[in-house]
């Protein structure tokens, strides 16, 4: 299959006696928004955190664009390909906007110590580039009025966009993302929605987690179900909220679920 | 001259007037303060090795966030190797080097500079490397101790062969000799006459200058940004694909290599070295002069640097006489008034400007309140 991204399958993860993961797997299609939707506690950003090179897993198999890769050291996940945010936003607060993107050009350039020391040529040629894309980028996701504002003072909303932005500046074949709308009000919804599609014609393929079933089902082409670590339902967003095992596991089985759970 | 005044980068004229001033200054300065005396030119020539330390620990401590507490150590390195490379002390004590060298140890700055810099940036990697995983207090206790270990081996490697003299210290080292001038002695320009310290002043200027330089390159790099995330992030800076084991490795070998060679510098100015100039004490000073200044950012770096490096100069010719004048006699001795303001001027620093005297500007909604409204 050339036209599969992303290829995960048989991920088992356990945390002492608890099985976060058990024989999870995922394949994403080139050019797909893919979401990855579950209850709370359901495993999702363990898998995401496995995947990206934050966790070893006990076991799995990695295809990345046909490639295998290990997911052992974040930074050669971030190498081959997938970038991706955080669910409680994690930028270089410190930083101006500008230089949160600037450093997501990191692992796409070249300049070693010796070029810093010196300047030289080759590196001011390159620092100029980083310098120009990130800008675009600041553009892309409407920021570039506050390039120059620590991401610390940016608003909430702009904070999550400058996080994409960040991301993309790494050229990823996949853009990961950990419940982009978390804690935003429904006109960032909104806009946050635009900025996806924008960005997945744009050719980028997206693996999301979230939490807002509605933004999901309008977004993704297709979607995985977590529920304690195992992969309960997988299809199109339609299919799978038909499907008895989701609404079991989001609403409880009814009442004589809600019943057994409550006496046990 | 705009990378010096950032604030003027839309007006180059004014950057460039400001730097032209600043060097006039700074060219000056010693031919001010002499008139009081060679003791207050020679602490200008200190202030401006601290300079270099400063800047060189503020790019561990304040560019990388790993806060190091035996930054001294590539001092006493650099110190050394140039104290081993330009003294008989080796020469006198193994016949075979004697044999080889017969006129002994002598090696030009051209040698010494770039040597010095890249020793201590092999010690800074031979600490760096065990203490990756280690953050904040951790890494702080680690570093200690390499600093401790440093000075012991320096004390104690006298046998059973005499490599470092143990506490007595090398004496007998050259001084530094540029185009056949030693500047051990004074250089007569014709109009004027420079005495030796100007000219120690005048190298160590040059070389604060181009480490100020080197700092404010690294800062605007993809490996100054990297050294940043880390600080600020180091989950996000991994993520985003820094290999943190090797960047914050360079991080200690290029702080260390500017305390290597402000340790070479300061063996040939004194022409004597021994393991007490290189105590805890003095690593603490220059990390307080680190966080006094402004941590990470340079300016305030500089100024620290120079305050704490004139402030002890200044208190030992002003607080005998003062005390005398306004008592009738010495009630504390200048050196321990010394460490009393040292603490207080601490404490109120850090009450009053937690993040120094010239911390880096805000920028952002919080910044321009006005702006808005």
């Amino acid at each position: 299959m050339a036209d599969t991204i992303l290829n995960v399958g048989g991920v088992n993860k356990r945390f002492g006696g608890l099985q976060a993961l058990a024989d999870v797997g995922i394949r994403i299609e080139r050019g797909q928004i893919y979401g990855l939707i579950g209850p709370n506690g359901a495993g999702k950003t363990t898998f995401f955190n496995v995947i990206t090179g934050l966790y070893t897993p006990d076991s799995g198999s990695f295809e990345l664009d046909g490639k295998p890769y290990s997911p052992s050291e974040p930074h050669k996940v971030a190498a081959a390909g997938i970038a991706r945010t955080f669910q409680n936003i994690r930028l270089f607060p410190e930083m101006t906007a500008l230089e949160n993107v600037m450093v997501g050009r990191h692992v796409r350039t070249r300049a070693t110590a010796w070029g810093a020391v010196f300047r030289t040529p080759a590196t001011r040629r390159e620092e100029a580039a980083i310098r120009s894309r990130s800008l675009e980028l600041l553009d892309y996701v409407g920021l570039s009025r506050y390039a120059d504002f620590q991401a610390r003072t940016l608003a909430y909303g702009d904070q999550r966009r400058l996080e994409i932005a960040r991301a993309l500046a790494t050229e990823p074949k996949l853009l990961a993302l950990d419940e982009p709308a978390a804690g935003m009000n429904a006109t960032e919804k909104v806009a946050l929605r635009g900025l996806l599609e924008h960005i997945n014609r744009d050719g980028v393929t997206i693996l999301l987690i979230e939490h807002d079933v509605k933004l999901v089902m309008g977004l993704c082409h297709r979607v995985t179900v977590l529920d304690y670590g195992k992969v309960i339902a997988v299809g199109g967003p339609a299919e799978v909220q038909s499907n008895p095992a989701v609404i079991e596991a989001y609403l409880g089985g009814g009442h004589k679920a809600v019943a057994t759970r409550e006496a046990a | 001259m705009t990378s010096f005044f950032p604030q003027w980068r839309d007006n180059p004229t004014a950057a460039l007037i400001a730097t032209f001033a600043l060097a006039a200054l700074l060219i000056a300065a010693p031919f001010v303060v002499g008139q009081l005396g060679n003791a207050w030119v020679r602490a200008l020539a200190f202030a401006a090795l601290y300079v270099m330390l400063a800047l060189g620990l503020n790019i561990v401590v304040g560019f990388a966030g790993l806060l190091d507490l035996g930054y001294i150590a590539f001092y006493a390195v650099g110190a050394y190797m140039y104290a081993l490379l330009a003294s008989p002390h080796l020469t006198d004590n193994f016949a075979a080097l004697a044999a080889l060298l017969p006129n002994g140890f002598h090696n030009p700055i051209w040698l010494v500079i770039p040597l010095g810099a890249a020793l201590a940036a092999l010690f800074g990697i031979i600490l760096g490397a065990p203490v990756l995983k280690l953050r904040g207090d951790y890494l702080a206790i680690v570093t200690l101790g390499f600093g401790e270990i440093i000075r012991i081996f320096l004390n104690n490697l006298n046998a059973p062969l005499n490599l470092t003299n143990g506490p007595q210290g090398i004496t007998l080292i050259d001084p530094v000799i540029i185009a056949g001038h030693s500047l051990a002695r004074p250089l007569d320009l014709g109009f004027v006459k420079l005495p030796s310290v100007y000219l120690y002043y005048y190298l160590f200027l040059f070389l604060a200058v181009l480490t100020v330089i080197v700092c404010i390159n690294l800062q605007n790099s993809r490996l100054g940004r990297a050294w940043m995330a880390i600080r600020e992030d180091d989950v996000a800076a991994k993520a985003m694909g820094i290999n943190t084991r090797n960047v914050k490795l360079l991080a200690f070998a290029l702080g260390a290599s500017f305390g290597g060679v402000a340790g070479a510098m300061f063996s040939a100015f004194q022409g004597f070295v021994s393991p007490e100039s290189f105590s805890l004490m003095e690593s603490i000073i220059v990390l307080a002069m680190v966080v006094l200044g402004g941590l990470g950012h340079i300016p305030g770096v500089i100024v620290g640097a120079i305050l704490l490096a004139m402030f002890p100069e200044v208190l030992r010719h002003t607080a005998v006489p003062l005390q005398e004048q306004l008592f009738g006699k010495v009630l504390i001795d200048a050196e321990v008034l010394r460490m009393l303001l040292y603490g207080l001027a601490m404490v109120v620093i850090m009450l009053y400007r937690p993040k120094g005297l010239w911390p880096a500007p805000e920028h952002g909604r919080l910044a321009e309140p006005k702006a808005q409204g």
